[in-house]
């Protein structure tokens, strides 16, 4: 499953949710971060998850894949010799080709995901029945999922081409992967979902499962009552009059993420779940619970 | 304020992680420079089409347009087009038509050119360059892309001098296996096994499209070098954009001692969306004023505002620490996400007229 949105929109956090929802359910999930940010980790409240996968919670395991790492595994496989891969991975001929050669870190990359979601995988580890990856935003996020096809294109024959060929089929097929788009009930964030769900479909033929709105504020105050709220505003002693404009400004924030998530309803064709705002200074374990719990409900 | 920030700057360098609202900020920062007199082009690659309208355009491209904005100076935009961009530059060095178009036909050329990393964030600053030799505007602001890994476009005119420089072209580029002979022995069984790896299809793409590129490598060395010294020209600023979130903050912390590392002129920071809120309130005042089951929910949304708003505080004053007190403005949550002329004129008052400003020195 990928997960992807534009950036600060909060891919990571749904991720690990939609991870915590899948191990509940019984299957056996890991979440992979492909950008080195480590941000599963301090979710989670442990140290850094590294490149080999790590237990969170029953069934729930994450790996932040390492693009050298996984260039060295998969010339390991290729050359079937962990002597010979050293040589090769340790000429600097081979270093610089393969840093140079565009969308070779992505296409290892997007394997590495993919191993993690084979029954019988390639490198050693635990066996997964659902791999969830935080993909990159938008751009970024589209280059990866495109890395396999413009490989198996450019590459007529050979084993890069065969297996890029592989992944690529696995990726564009809906009953292997599905993607999930989050986004922010906002102007910017809706357009650009609008934008991704677009390029998906002409780029790569790939349709979007589910997008998922983060952060939306409750909905609180009736429209009498804000009226009431503003026929007051001004009015009352400093802390009070503060609180009032504090009420009037969420309310009219939260009117303003209602129609953005009616204008992304409108313009695309996934279904949309929400999730609420937490008014929370720092989001741990308990709280991805909390919103595991939502997209139980939603989902 | 920013106008301090700016005195005497060509180039202004927005950057940060993603969604923190580094193009509604270069925007503004751009609007603002223009309503106090200067000649002004802002370029982003946002593809958000609303900025663009609302900065008076059906749609930006390639080129600069101008926006009417109503101010003293002037406000151009323009929206990147990475690939446009990159086709442009080897049409310039390409020696014959010939050359052109073998690269330009390259399928790996095509795949470099769109959506790698790296290539977007090396186009952006190749523009930033052409528009500041122009020198048709007294300043440039760059949005920078919103790559995940946000520091990229620092290394990327390093990479591509380094990749110029680098055996791995000479190898393809020398006729034959007389390149092979060049870097000695080893490099046969490098070859052999790579061929191994790849598949040897691959390995005569990537060989035709390294051969194609190096007639054009003196030219792009040289201006990957300009590129590389105008980012640590004393006319550049580079201007930090953040919100109060933790991980948001950690970039940025991490982005300033990189570019304290590579010596490169550094403005201060700008912090979006920062919650704000008074004193603890008063629920005896407001019940009498609004009536028990109102009153409840009026003080729940403050207290929640509250808490944020201290969140924040802790949050910018810790980022203040790391930095060692640097110049930082801070903008409050607005009512409205900013994404019109109007909100970013709001956004001015901040920017510009010292109401947002905390820790200058």
């Amino acid at each position: 499953m990928v997960v992807t949105g534009k950036g600060g929109v909060g891919k990571t956090t749904v991720a690990a949710a939609l991870g915590l929802l899948a191990a509940r359910r019984g299957k056996r999930t890991v979440v992979c971060e492909v950008a080195e940010q480590e941000r599963l980790a301090a979710l989670f409240g442990i140290g850094d998850v590294g490149h080999s996968e790590l237990e969170l919670t029953p069934r729930l395991h994450a790996v932040s894949v390492q693009p050298d790492r996984a260039k060295e595994e998969w010339l390991r496989r290729q050359l079937k010799s962990a002597t010979l891969a050293g040589v090769l991975g340790g000429s600097r001929l081979f270093q610089y080709l393969t840093a140079a050669a565009p969308g070779l870190s992505e296409l290892v990359t997007i394997g590495k995901v993919w191993d993690l979601a084979q029954l019988e995988r390639r490198t050693a580890g635990s066996v997964f029945d659902l791999a969830i990856v935080d993909a990159p935003s938008t751009g970024h996020g589209l280059a990866m999922l495109r890395a396999p096809q413009t490989y198996a294109g450019v590459a007529r024959v050979g084993p890069i081409s065969r297996q890029a060929r592989i992944i690529d089929s696995f990726l564009r097929d809906p009953d292997s992967t599905g993607v999930v788009v989050v986004a922010l009930p906002e102007e910017m964030p809706v357009s650009e979902t609008i934008e991704i769900e677009r390029r998906l479909g002409d780029e790569l033929g790939m349709a979007v499962d589910r997008v998922v709105v983060n952060g939306m504020y409750p909905r609180r105050f009736s429209a009498a009552e804000a009226a009431r709220l503003r026929s007051l505003d001004g009015r009352g002693a400093p802390p009070a009059s503060a609180a009032l404009r504090a009420a009037l400004a969420e309310h009219e924030r939260a009117r303003g993420q209602r129609s953005q998530l009616e204008r992304l309803r409108r313009r695309i064709e996934a279904p949309v779940a929400t999730l609420p705002y937490l008014f929370e200074p720092e989001l741990g374990r308990r709280h991805l619970e909390r919103l595991a719990n939502e997209l139980e409900r939603r989902l | 304020m920013i106008g301090d920030w700016l005195e005497r700057k060509e180039v202004c360098i927005c950057a940060g992680s993603g969604g923190v609202g580094k193009t509604t900020t270069s925007a503004a920062i751009a609007l603002g420079m223009a309503a106090r007199g200067a000649k002004v082009a802002v370029l982003t690659i946002d593809p958000a089409r609303r900025l663009a309208s609302s900065l008076g355009l059906a749609e930006l491209g390639n080129e600069e347009r101008r926006v009417d904005a109503r101010v003293d100076g002037e406000l151009w935009a323009m929206m990147l087009d990475a690939k446009r961009t990159f086709d442009d530059l080897i049409e310039w060095h390409a020696p014959d038509e010939r050359t052109r178009d073998a690269v330009l036909g390259n399928r790996i050329y095509q795949e470099l050119s769109s959506a790698v990393a790296g290539s977007q964030e090396y186009m952006a600053m190749e523009k930033l360059h052409e528009l500041h030799q122009e020198g048709r505007y007294d300043l440039l602001v760059l949005d920078t892309p919103p790559t995940r890994n946000a520091l990229d476009f620092l290394d990327a005119p390093r990479r591509l001098s380094e990749f110029i420089d680098s055996r791995a072209l000479q190898v393809f580029t020398s006729p034959g296996r007389l390149g092979l002979k060049i870097l000695g022995r080893g490099t046969d069984i490098t070859f052999s096994l790579m061929k191994r790896a790849t598949g040897i299809d691959l390995l005569a793409d990537l060989g035709e499209f390294f051969r194609s590129f190096a007639d054009m490598t003196e030219g792009m060395r040289e201006r990957a070098g300009r590129v590389n010294e105008l980012l640590s020209d004393s006319r550049t600023a580079f201007v930090l954009v953040t919100s109060p979130r933790r991980d948001a903050l950690e970039e940025a912390a991490y982005f300033h001692h990189r570019l304290m590392d590579a010596g490169l002129p550094f403005a201060g920071v700008v912090a979006n969306r920062v919650h704000q809120a008074g004193a603890a309130t008063d629920p005896t005042q407001l019940t009498r004023l609004l009536g028990e089951p109102l009153a409840r929910k009026v003080i729940r949304t403050y207290e929640e505002e509250r808490r944020l708003a201290r969140r924040d505080r802790e949050n910018l004053a810790d980022l203040r620490r790391r930095l060692g007190r640097k110049p930082m403005i801070e903008v409050p949550h607005l009512q409205d996400d900013v994404h019109d002329l109007d909100g970013l004129r709001r956004m001015d008052e901040y920017l510009f007229a010292g109401l947002g400003q905390t820790g200058a020195e």
